[in-house]
């Protein structure tokens, strides 16, 4: 066993005395984090603290990976080439008669004197890893700051929206998932054009559209997109599918749950889309009471 | 059945510095491996476990500084509210810092149920800070991360012991 001194030796503060340190620290910086969002420096720090250890740990992953890839077998890579080839050719097909349309739509759209839709542009990226927090659905990938990655540009795969681009690290960034409980995308309902807000409901699969009024016309199938209102989320991009819609007449609004189109948990290769569509310029807000009410919700 | 207790009064070499260090470093990297699935579910803080037990071996070396700064590393890594994991491991520092005599008196079994019980309310208090950020409950397998960690308690005991034995005299034999 250790040695202890007797008390009248010098051994700095109490336990206690430190416990209550460092909880008012740890509490300061939480409030902090939550309520102001000051801490972005100090998160760049330790993230680059952090980082070499991460890629450490990352490591066994990548190496076991490239083994497998190594080891694959010839039918498979011979299957896997026809039908990437057979792909080609239908979305080449697609691709032209996209263009033509792209032309056409162009042309239409200066008759009636519309705003040109931007192309998106897109950065290429793969999950690391998700986040270890049961709380939330977020997940790291490998493009940071250093690659033009900027904090709230939309995350796609090849099927459809997978989430948006929550903090940015100088060589990471953290994506929130369309299934986090916090998160939330306009879309428009494809069969009708009708606006609405699909939030995450925490569970993996399951998105939800809130406060949409008992009679409005959802119904199993319907695709949704996203509208593009936000300035966040390129338009007409599919997001989810509804797969269940509950009326019941005692309550005001239905209850709506959707599927999301695209792969939310499974996919390892995703698509940032940086170029952000340029929207007119903000009102200027009116000024209110000096003192407003806090708006903030939890 | 073989003894499963450690010999309260067994003479160990001082640890070394480097190694509290390589073994903290080591359980950031454990915890830093790309976990997911019911692995991830069920997976043990390793780091909380790791600071636990040089609180509990040398309370005077390891301490609540070394536990703060590797919480805001985790905070950071797993992209949680910042200071979270600081609290948290702050906390168990000091509750094994308190209880570091306790703990060592009892058989290898009895302080298993010590180390659950302290893992647990550790992820009480994340819960806590959770809920009170907004965040729902994540179903009862939260806590089986620490059940899992008081588990593995043994393993590490015999581990982090190993370098500190003395080495057998070979002029004593």
């Amino acid at each position: 066993m250790e040695h202890q001194p007797p008390p009248f030796f010098k051994t700095g503060p109490t336990p206690l005395a430190r416990l209550l340190i460092f909880s008012s620290l740890s509490i300061a910086l939480l409030v902090t984090d939550t309520l102001f969002g000051y801490l972005t420096p100090l998160r760049q720090v330790a993230a680059a603290v952090v980082y070499p250890l991460q890629r450490i740990a990352l490591a066994p992953v990548a190496i076991a990976r490239r083994i497998a890839e190594f080891f694959v077998t010839q039918s498979s890579l011979r299957g896997e080439n026809e039908r990437l080839s057979t792909e080609r050719l239908t979305s080449a097909a697609q691709l032209q008669q996209l263009q033509a349309l792209q032309l056409e739509n162009a042309q239409l759209r200066e008759l009636i004197e519309a705003r040109k839709r931007l192309d998106v542009k897109v950065i290429a990226t793969e999950v690391l890893y998700a986040a270890r927090d049961p709380f939330s659905r977020k997940v790291i990938v490998d493009k940071g700051l250093q690659d033009g990655v900027q904090a709230g540009q939309a995350v796609l795969d090849d099927r459809g929206v997978v989430g948006q681009v929550t903090r940015v690290y100088p060589w990471l960034s953290e994506l929130t998932l369309i299934t986090d409980k916090g998160q939330f995308v306009p879309v428009q309902n494809q069969r009708n054009g009708l606006r609405a807000v699909l939030s995450g409901t925490g569970s993996d699969g399951a998105l939800e559209l809130r406060f949409i009024p008992l009679n409005a016309d959802f119904q199993n199938g319907d695709r949704l997109t996203t509208s593009g209102i936000d300035g966040v989320y390129p338009p007409g991009l599919p997001v989810a599918e509804v797969a269940n819609v509950e009326r019941n007449a005692a309550q005001l609004f239905a209850k709506i749950i959707c599927k999301p189109v695209a792969g939310v948990a499974s996919r390892t290769q995703l698509l940032i889309v940086v170029g952000q569509p340029e929207l007119p310029p903000r009102p200027v807000e009116e000024q209110k009471s000096p003192r407003p009410k806090r708006g903030r919700k939890g | 059945m073989a003894d499963t207790r450690v010999t309260p009064h067994e003479i160990l070499l001082p640890v070394k510095p480097g190694f509290i260090a390589a073994t903290l470093v080591a359980a950031l990297l454990m915890n830093l491996l790309p976990w997911s699935g019911y692995a991830l579910a069920i997976k043990p803080d390793f780091v909380a476990l790791v600071v636990l037990y040089w609180c509990i071996e040398t309370p005077r070396r390891v301490g609540f500084l070394a536990a703060w700064l590797l919480g805001l590393l985790m905070d950071v890594a797993d992209g949680t509210l910042f200071g979270q994991h600081a609290l948290a491991y702050s906390l168990l520092a000091y509750a094994g810092i308190v209880l570091h005599r306790r703990v060592r008196m009892f058989a290898l079994t009895a302080q298993v149920l010590h180390i659950i019980a302290l893992l647990l309310m550790t992820s009480v208090v994340v819960l806590t800070i959770r809920a009170l950020a907004g965040s729902e409950f994540p179903g009862f397998v939260y806590f089986a991360g620490s059940f899992i960690g008081g588990a593995l308690w043994p393993l590490m005991v015999a581990l982090f012991r190993m370098p500190q034995r003395p080495q057998p005299d070979p002029d004593h034999a």
